[in-house]
Formats: C-alpha cells, sequence, structure tokens
C-alpha cells in the first residue's frame, strides 16, 4: 500500500517560504509526476515526503499513518536520486543489497531477492562489478534495483534521468513506465521535463514557486490548463499566447493556440505572414511566422513535408474549438 | 539539506574538537595574559605582583629588542624571497616536459620531510664547519680561506639552512597551482599572439598570484616561529636572536616569565595580523 | 593536448632538472653516505664520495651509546598516538561540518585555523608551568596531548576538504536505504573516505614526527623523541661526523619514505585546501 497524503504541508528556509501551505493526496499505485522549471520547489517537495527535509508545519501521512516526523529509514519509502548516489567502494551486488541488510534480512533471502531484482533490470552479469566500471544508464538500473528490493510502499524519483543522453533517456523512460505497470506500487517523480511528464504520469502536479498551478491527468492539463502558466509550460512545442486585439475579439485578455491546432496554407487564412524559421524534422515542420503587427512570432505545425520556406507568405486559420481564453489574471475562462 | 534530527547529532560530534581546542586557546592564552602584566621570576622571588604594563614597555625598550625583530625581518624576508624565486622557476621547471619527472620531483621534496634539528645539525656541522665541512674543502680547493659560516655570515647561513627547508614547500604548491592551469588559455594566449615571456607574465603569474600569496603568508607564519635551527646552531648568538628566540630565553633562560609573557603578547598580536589575511583568503574559497 | 616536444629540448629539461634535483637532495644524500664511512674518512680531504669502505659501525656505536631504539620509541608514540587521537576527535567533527553545515561552519573552521596560528612561544610558559603542576613534564602523554592539539585544525581541515568531495546524495541514499546514524557512518562514510583519512594521517605522522618546539622544550631524559636525541649532538662531545650521520638518517629514514607517499596530499594539508 501506498497512499501518501500531504496536508497543509508548509516549508521555510529561514525566512524563506520555498513550499507554502500545500494540500495533495497520492494514491496507492498512482504514478504522479512533480513538475516545474528549476527553482519551483518540487525536488524539495519530494525530500519533505522522503523524510530528508523537516517540514516547518503540516502533516505527511502515508497510509493514513503520521509521518511527519519519521526519519527517513522508518519511512517505508526508495528513493532514486539524480546522480544515482550508488556506494562507489561496495560491488553492484552489495549496492543493491545494501537496504536488505540495514533491514537485517536473513542473508540468503537477501541473495534471492537481489538476483530476482537484476534479473529484471538486466543486471545479472554486473553484479560483482564496481559502479565505476558501469554505464550511466547501467547505474541507473543499480539504483532503481536498489530501490526495488525493499517492495516500499512507494518510490521516489528525483529527476533520475537528467544525467543521461538522449537516447537513452528515451529508453529508460520506457523502462520505469513498464515497471510501474508490473509493479503497481506508488511512484512520485520529479522532473522539469514536461515530455517525461506527459509520457509517464497517471497524475501531473504542476508546481511554480512552490504552489501547486494544477493537477490532472496528461490530457486534462494538455486540454484545459487552468491558467497561462500550465498552458505555457504544458505542451511542446509551446503553445501560442496572443494578447490585444485577438484576445479582445474573443472576450479574453489573452487567448491561446497551440501550434497543432493551426492550419497552414499557402493561398488563404485567417492571418497572414512571413515564414522566419521553418525546422524541417521530417515527421512535422515547424514555422516560425510573422504576422504583421504582433510583436512575437507564432509557431505553427505543419505536416511533414511541406515545402515552404524563409520568405514565403503564409496564411494561418487557427481552430477555434481550440482556443484557450484567459482572463487578467490569467485564469481559464471556461 | 538537514534535519533536525542530523543538526542534534552534528552538534554533539563536533563538541569534543571545539572544546578542546578551546580550552587549549584559552587557558593558556589568558595565563599569557596574566603573567604579562606581573612581575614574576620564579628562581628570583617568584610572583612579585601586578607591575600592569612595565614588562611591555620593558620588553620594547630593552636592547636586544630591535636587533630581533630586525633579525626576524631578515630571516623571514630572506627564506621568503629565496623560496618563492626559486619555487616558481622550479615549478615551471618540472611542469616541462622530461624522462623521470617523478623521481626528480621527489629529490626536490625530500628536504621538507626532514626534522628541523636533523637539517640544522647537517647543516651546521657537515656543509659549515670551518675545518672539515664540505664547505670548507670546496673553498680551500680553490685555494680560498675557509669561511667561518655560522660567526662570520649567521644570517645568511640561517636563511640559506631554513630556504633548504622550505623550498620544497612553495615549489610543491606553486607547482600544483601551474598544473592547474588551464593549457587551452595558453594556446589561446599563443593564437593571439604572446611569445613565451609575455604568455608567462600575462597568464602564468597572474595565475599564480593566489598560490604565492597563500605561500607567502603560511610560511610567515611558520617562519616567524622558527625554532629548532636556531638553538641547534647558533643558539641566539652572533646576531641570530628572532623574536621567538628572545622570549624563550626570557621565558626558560632567565626565568623572567612576565617579560617573556609580554614578549609573547606581542608575538601573537603579530602572527595574528598576518593570519587575519591568509584566513581571509582562505574564507573566500570555502564559499565556493 | 599538449604537442610533441622534440627529443632534444626534452633532454635539456630532464639534465637540468635532475641536476637541480640532485642538488637540493645532495646534503640528504651526503648525510646517508657519511654514515657509512669510518670518523677518519667521514673528515677527509678531498672528500670521497662512494669510494670508502662501507661500515655499519656508526649505527651500532650510535644505538649503543644513546640508546637509539627508546627515542624511535618515543617519537613514534608520540606522532601515532597524537594522530591518531586526532582523528578519533576530528573525524565526527569533519563529519558534521560537511554534511550538516550551518551559518557558522565556516566561523568554526576559521576560527579552528586560527588557533593553529598561535605562535608557540607565546604559551610556552603557561604550557610548562601546567605540565609541572600537573607532573607530566617530560612525560609521553603530555606530547601526544599537546601535539594532537597543536594539529588538530589541520586534521580537522583535511578530513572536512576530503568529506566534502563526498556527495551528500550518498548518505541521503543510505538513509532512505534504512541506515541510522551508525550504519551510515561505519559502512558508508568511512569506507569511502578511507583514501582521505589514510593521507590525514600520514601528513600529520609527519607533522608530529618532526615537531621540535615543543618536543625539545617539554622533555628532558624519559619522554625525549628524536627530535631532541640530534639535539643532543650540537654539544661538541657528540662532534663525530658519521655517527651524527648515522643517527641523521636513523632520524629521517623513516619520514622520508612516509613523505614520499604523502607528497600529493602534502599541498592540500598545508594550504588548508586553498590551492588543489
Amino acid at each position: 500500500m501506498g497512499r501518501i497524503t500531504l496536508d497543509k504541508v508548509r516549508k521555510a528556509f529561514g525566512e524563506v517560504e520555498v513550499i507554502p501551505p500545500l494540500d495533495l493526496t497520492i494514491e496507492d499505485g498512482e504514478f504522479v509526476v512533480f513538475v516545474g522549471p528549476s527553482g519551483c520547489g518540487k525536488s524539495t517537495l519530494l525530500r519533505l515526503i522522503a523524510g530528508l527535509e523537516d517540514v516547518s508545519g503540516g502533516q505527511i501521512r502515508i497510509d493514513g499513518q503520521d509521518a511527519t516526523m519519521v526519519p527517513p529509514a522508518k519511512r517505508g519509502l526508495a528513493m532514486v536520486f539524480q546522480s544515482y548516489a550508488l556506494y562507489p567502494h561496495m560491488s553492484v551486488r552489495k549496492n543493491i543489497a545494501f537496504p536488505l541488510r540495514m533491514a537485517k534480512l536473513d542473508p540468503a533471502e537477501q541473495n534471492r531477492r537481489v538476483e530476482a531484482a537484476a534479473e529484471v533490470l538486466n543486471l545479472t552479469d554486473y553484479l560483482d562489478r564496481r559502479p565505476g566500471q558501469l554505464s550511466g544508464g547501467q547505474r541507473q538500473r543499480v539504483a532503481i534495483g536498489r530501490a526495488i528490493v525493499r517492495e516500499p510502499a512507494a518510490f521516489l524519483f528525483d529527476e533520475p534521468l537528467s544525467n543521461l543522453d538522449a537516447a537513452l533517456r528515451v529508453g529508460m523512460r520506457l523502462e520505469i513506465s513498464e515497471l510501474h505497470k508490473r509493479l503497481k506500487t506508488t511512484m512520485i517523480y520529479v522532473t522539469h521535463d514536461q515530455v517525461e511528464a506527459m509520457t509517464m504520469a497517471d497524475k501531473i502536479v504542476v508546481l511554480r514557486a512552490g504552489h501547486i498551478e494544477q493537477v490532472g491527468s496528461p490530457l486534462e492539463l494538455y486540454r484545459e490548463p487552468r491558467n497561462t502558466f500550465v498552458a505555457g509550460f504544458i505542451g511542446s512545442p509551446k503553445m501560442n499566447l496572443l494578447e490585444g486585439a485577438e484576445a479582445e475579439k474573443r472576450g479574453a485578455t489573452t487567448v491561446g493556440i497551440r501550434p497543432e491546432h493551426i492550419t497552414p496554407s499557402a493561398t488563404e487564412g485567417q492571418w497572414k505572414g512571413r515564414v522566419g524559421v521553418a525546422e524541417h524534422l521530417g515527421s512535422d515542420t515547424f514555422f516560425h511566422v510573422h504576422v504583421d503587427g504582433w510583436p512575437e512570432p507564432i509557431t505553427v505545425r505543419a505536416g511533414g513535408e511541406v515545402d515552404m520556406n524563409h520568405g514565403d507568405t503564409i496564411y494561418l486559420t487557427p481552430d477555434e474549438e481550440r482556443m484557450h481564453r484567459f482572463d487578467a489574471q490569467g485564469l481559464r475562462i471556461a | 539539506m538537514a534535519t533536525q534530527h542530523s543538526r542534534t547529532a552534528a552538534r554533539i560530534m563536533m563538541t569534543p574538537a571545539v572544546f578542546l581546542l578551546l580550552v587549549w586557546m584559552l587557558v593558556p592564552l589568558s595565563m599569557t595574559l596574566w603573567f604579562s602584566f606581573r612581575r614574576f621570576l620564579p628562581l628570583r622571588g617568584g610572583d612579585q605582583g601586578f607591575v600592569w604594563f612595565e614588562n611591555y614597555t620593558r620588553f620594547i625598550s630593552s636592547s636586544s629588542f630591535w636587533p630581533a625583530v630586525q633579525t626576524t625581518l631578515v630571516i623571514v624576508g630572506g627564506v621568503l624571497l629565496v623560496s618563492i624565486v626559486f619555487g616558481i622557476l622550479l615549478a615551471l621547471l618540472l611542469d616541462q616536459p622530461m624522462w623521470g619527472q617523478g623521481v626528480v620531483r621527489i629529490l626536490v621534496i625530500a628536504p621538507f620531510f626532514v626534522m628541523p634539528t636533523v637539517s640544522a645539525l647537517v647543516w651546521k656541522n657537515m656543509f659549515m664547519d670551518p675545518t672539515n665541512g664540505l664547505f670548507a674543502h670546496l673553498w680551500r680547493a680553490f685555494g680560498a680561506d675557509p669561511v667561518v659560516w655560522l660567526s662570520d655570515v649567521p644570517t645568511f647561513s640561517i636563511i640559506m639552512i631554513v630556504s633548504w627547508q622550505w623550498l620544497p614547500f612553495a615549489t610543491l604548491i606553486l607547482l600544483t597551482a601551474i598544473q592547474s592551469l588551464d593549457s587551452e588559455q595558453l594556446e589561446a594566449a599563443e593564437m593571439d599572439g604572446a611569445g613565451p615571456l609575455a604568455r608567462f607574465g600575462f597568464i602564468t603569474l597572474p595565475h599564480l598570484s593566489r598560490a604565492i600569496t597563500i605561500v607567502i603568508l603560511i610560511q610567515t607564519i611558520f617562519l616567524l616561529s622558527i625554532f629548532a635551527e636556531i638553538f641547534v646552531t647558533t643558539g641566539g648568538a652572533f646576531g641570530t636572536r628572532t623574536l621567538t628566540y628572545l622570549i624563550y630565553q626570557r621565558v626558560l633562560e632567565s626565568q623572567n616569565v612576565g617579560l617573556g609573557s609580554a614578549g609573547g603578547v606581542y608575538a601573537i598580536i603579530l602572527a595574528n595580523i598576518v593570519a587575519l589575511f591568509l584566513m581571509r583568503i582562505v574564507g573566500k574559497n570555502l564559499d565556493r | 593536448m599538449a604537442r610533441a616536444v622534440t627529443t632534444q629540448r626534452k633532454a635539456i629539461n630532464t639534465t637540468i632538472a635532475w641536476a637541480i634535483g640532485l642538488l637540493i637532495f645532495f646534503p640528504i644524500l651526503w648525510t646517508i653516505l657519511t654514515s657509512f664511512k669510518t670518523e677518519g674518512e667521514a673528515v677527509a680531504n678531498p672528500p670521497v664520495f662512494l669510494f670508502f669502505d662501507w661500515t655499519l659501525e656508526n649505527y651500532a656505536v650510535v644505538q649503543e651509546r644513546s640508546n637509539y631504539m627508546r627515542f624511535l620509541w618515543n617519537s613514534i608514540i608520540i606522532a601515532g598516538g597524537s594522530t591518531l587521537l586526532g582523528i578519533l576527535v576530528a573525524v565526527p567533527a569533519a563529519w558534521s561540518m560537511a554534511f550538516v553545515p550551518s551559518k557558522r561552519t565556516k566561523d568554526i573552521l576559521l576560527w579552528m585555523l586560527s588557533t593553529k596560528m598561535l605562535p608557540a612561544v607565546g604559551v610556552l610558559y603557561p604550557i610548562y608551568l601546567l605540565c609541572i603542576e600537573l607532573g607530566v613534564l617530560d612525560s609521553r602523554a603530555a606530547l601526544v596531548v599537546i601535539l594532537m592539539l597543536i594539529n588538530l585544525p589541520i586534521i580537522v581541515w583535511m578530513l572536512y576538504t576530503y568529506f566534502r568531495e563526498i556527495p551528500g546524495e550518498i548518505l541521503e541514499a543510505a538513509r532512505m536505504d534504512g541506515a541510522g546514524l551508525k550504519e551510515e557512518l561505519l559502512y558508508i562514510l568511512t569506507p569511502m573516505a578511507v583514501p582521505g583519512i589514510a593521507s590525514t594521517l600520514l601528513l600529520n605522522f609527519i607533522l608530529a614526527w618532526n615537531e621540535a618546539f615543543w618536543t625539545l622544550n617539554l622533555t628532558a631524559v624519559d619522554a625525549a623523541p628524536l627530535t631532541a636525541f640530534i639535539a643532543s649532538y650540537s654539544s661538541p662531545e657528540g662532534l663525530f661526523f658519521a655517527k651524527l650521520s648515522a643517527a641523521s638518517t636513523m632520524a629521517i629514514a623513516p619520514i622520508l619514505i612516509l613523505g614520499w607517499f604523502s607528497q600529493k596530499q602534502l599541498v592540500r594539508g598545508l594550504t588548508f585546501g586553498a590551492v588543489k
């Protein structure tokens, strides 16, 4: 079981309040991603849950039990760190067995569990190596192995993929997702990368300056961002946010339209502009279009092999149904 | 990164070290201060009460004070000059590609590990002895009269001995600093048309300035209190009495504790002035 | 990338460097050589370098006449004892400062350093008096404690700089894995810090071994270590070069060997981490 409840949890470093009182419930078996720009307090929040930092106020409950003052070792949670934090002086086997050794498990049982974890993570051949002799991806798997052998109530991941190169990151993302499907254990995952959030999460928690901006499934956040911050943060490339005449026309202070919800055309459309930079990715083409009289270029997604280039005239038509409207406070107008 | 629990543990674990050093600093220091205000001659009447600042004025106005200050400055300055100048040259040399670099490094560093009493004694007898010393043999071989090193040029001799001991230290630190210089910087300067001398002057030397400052400060602190080298070679005779040695003589040889303690307070103040600069550098380094 | 250097240039470097290296090393070499000569050969003019009758007689005489072993034993006890004691006190303190830093950590570290700057001569009499009062003048125990105290700041500093290189996340990982404070120190920190602790031990052993202010002033007979043993040769009656050399060689040989192992750590230890 791993249901984690944060009740008015607050954190201040001296005078500076990094997390104002915050409520959040993480259901058992859920894959929750905390996402936000750097400095938004997502890692601090994770460390509060882990017990590596003391809360300044409020209560943390794990499976209904008050865990606020429980030391990290006793919370029954496992954590995978950004730097992997493997013990460099121990072999992979000893690394993975360390939590079991701390729990004073019988050596035979320790061994059995380590072998099983290694099997799952494809580490069997590396058990007697030192972490220093492993590649980044392998180290990552050792860190995960060390977490799973404990059979924790929940896994905590602190930006685990940010030290890997792009190709490996995609692979590990899938592995972690698969692991979650198989173990069905609660996972809390911190990242600044909204792609990781969108692809892995059951539930995304968007944070900014210690505040929860929105909680919801990836598609909820995509379809109905509650404010301009979430609108701009979720989705790639970013949503275009327009102010001024276009917004007023639609009864809002700001309107947003995603690049994929604009239809480009060489001949006709609502807005007329000039192609600035054209990024041809093969599967997609992104145009950065300068529309006459607008301060910022807007981004448009077109099909893979559209042949338009720098300087060409382009006509754009937004999908009015998919237009997001925000008021002067930046909040969504329903 | 800490919880209340670990902070409490940390405080407890720090206590012994802090407590010991606090006692080590405060008890003798306050005793020295106390004695410095009293007339205290353990062998001639013992503690004869407060004389307040008389010891301080007497220590300064005694005929041996200013010569001692002068000797101290000459020795410290001389050793610093020798070890910095030759230290830079040696460090530059050792940084060049060569065969057996490791062995040369070891040869150069070795004097630092020699016990001060040994190095003083070896130099005094086997090199500087006017009849049997190696230098005497060398001088005679060239038909010159041997120099009576420790009485004719005593300060110079001591500077030589102490420099031999401290040159390795300066070299080692400067070498470490040179090796930490990013070679791309030098290559960029070379691309910009700087010759070897210009590269040394504009890139290497500024890069070394911090290390040089540290060498100066640390050596000054150690050199201000050199003792064994003088104790073994001249015993403070022939104008080689430094401030440290003068205080030592007042306290233990003539057993004038009050006077010696006043001198000790001066020495502490002097060392603290140097230490202050050193601590500012070290402290800045901590913030990174 | 370093460029290829011509062999000729390398040869010149090598020659100059070796010449200077040998020149600097020469007094030590000469001492070692002389220790194997007879007294007559030791003062011969012109001096003899290698072609003399090698003898071990001096070593035997030194041991016989002055009981070298007792001084050696005192040196080992004093240097070793003060270093071990220092490590014992310093490890927890350095751990605290490296992993649970507070606003005062920097001040405490600098304050510790400042005690190291205190000129020994300034507190000579108080310490001397305290030793008499406590009846520990000329005792090994007193020197163990005093040398521990004068080197403690260096030990704390060295360990602190080594510990700071251990990422805090690893210790946090151990905490998450269920390790308590004791297990954390025992299974994670100490094994990871072994190289750092070892070089700290080594350097401080050397410093304590060579310390020549307190060891000269606070000992007479019983506790006198090698520094005092050698100083006793400065009186005229001890003036036999070969024996002096033998005694000197015995006093510095162990440390020269240890010193060569510690040269990499020397810089860090003596500059308080300010030069790396």
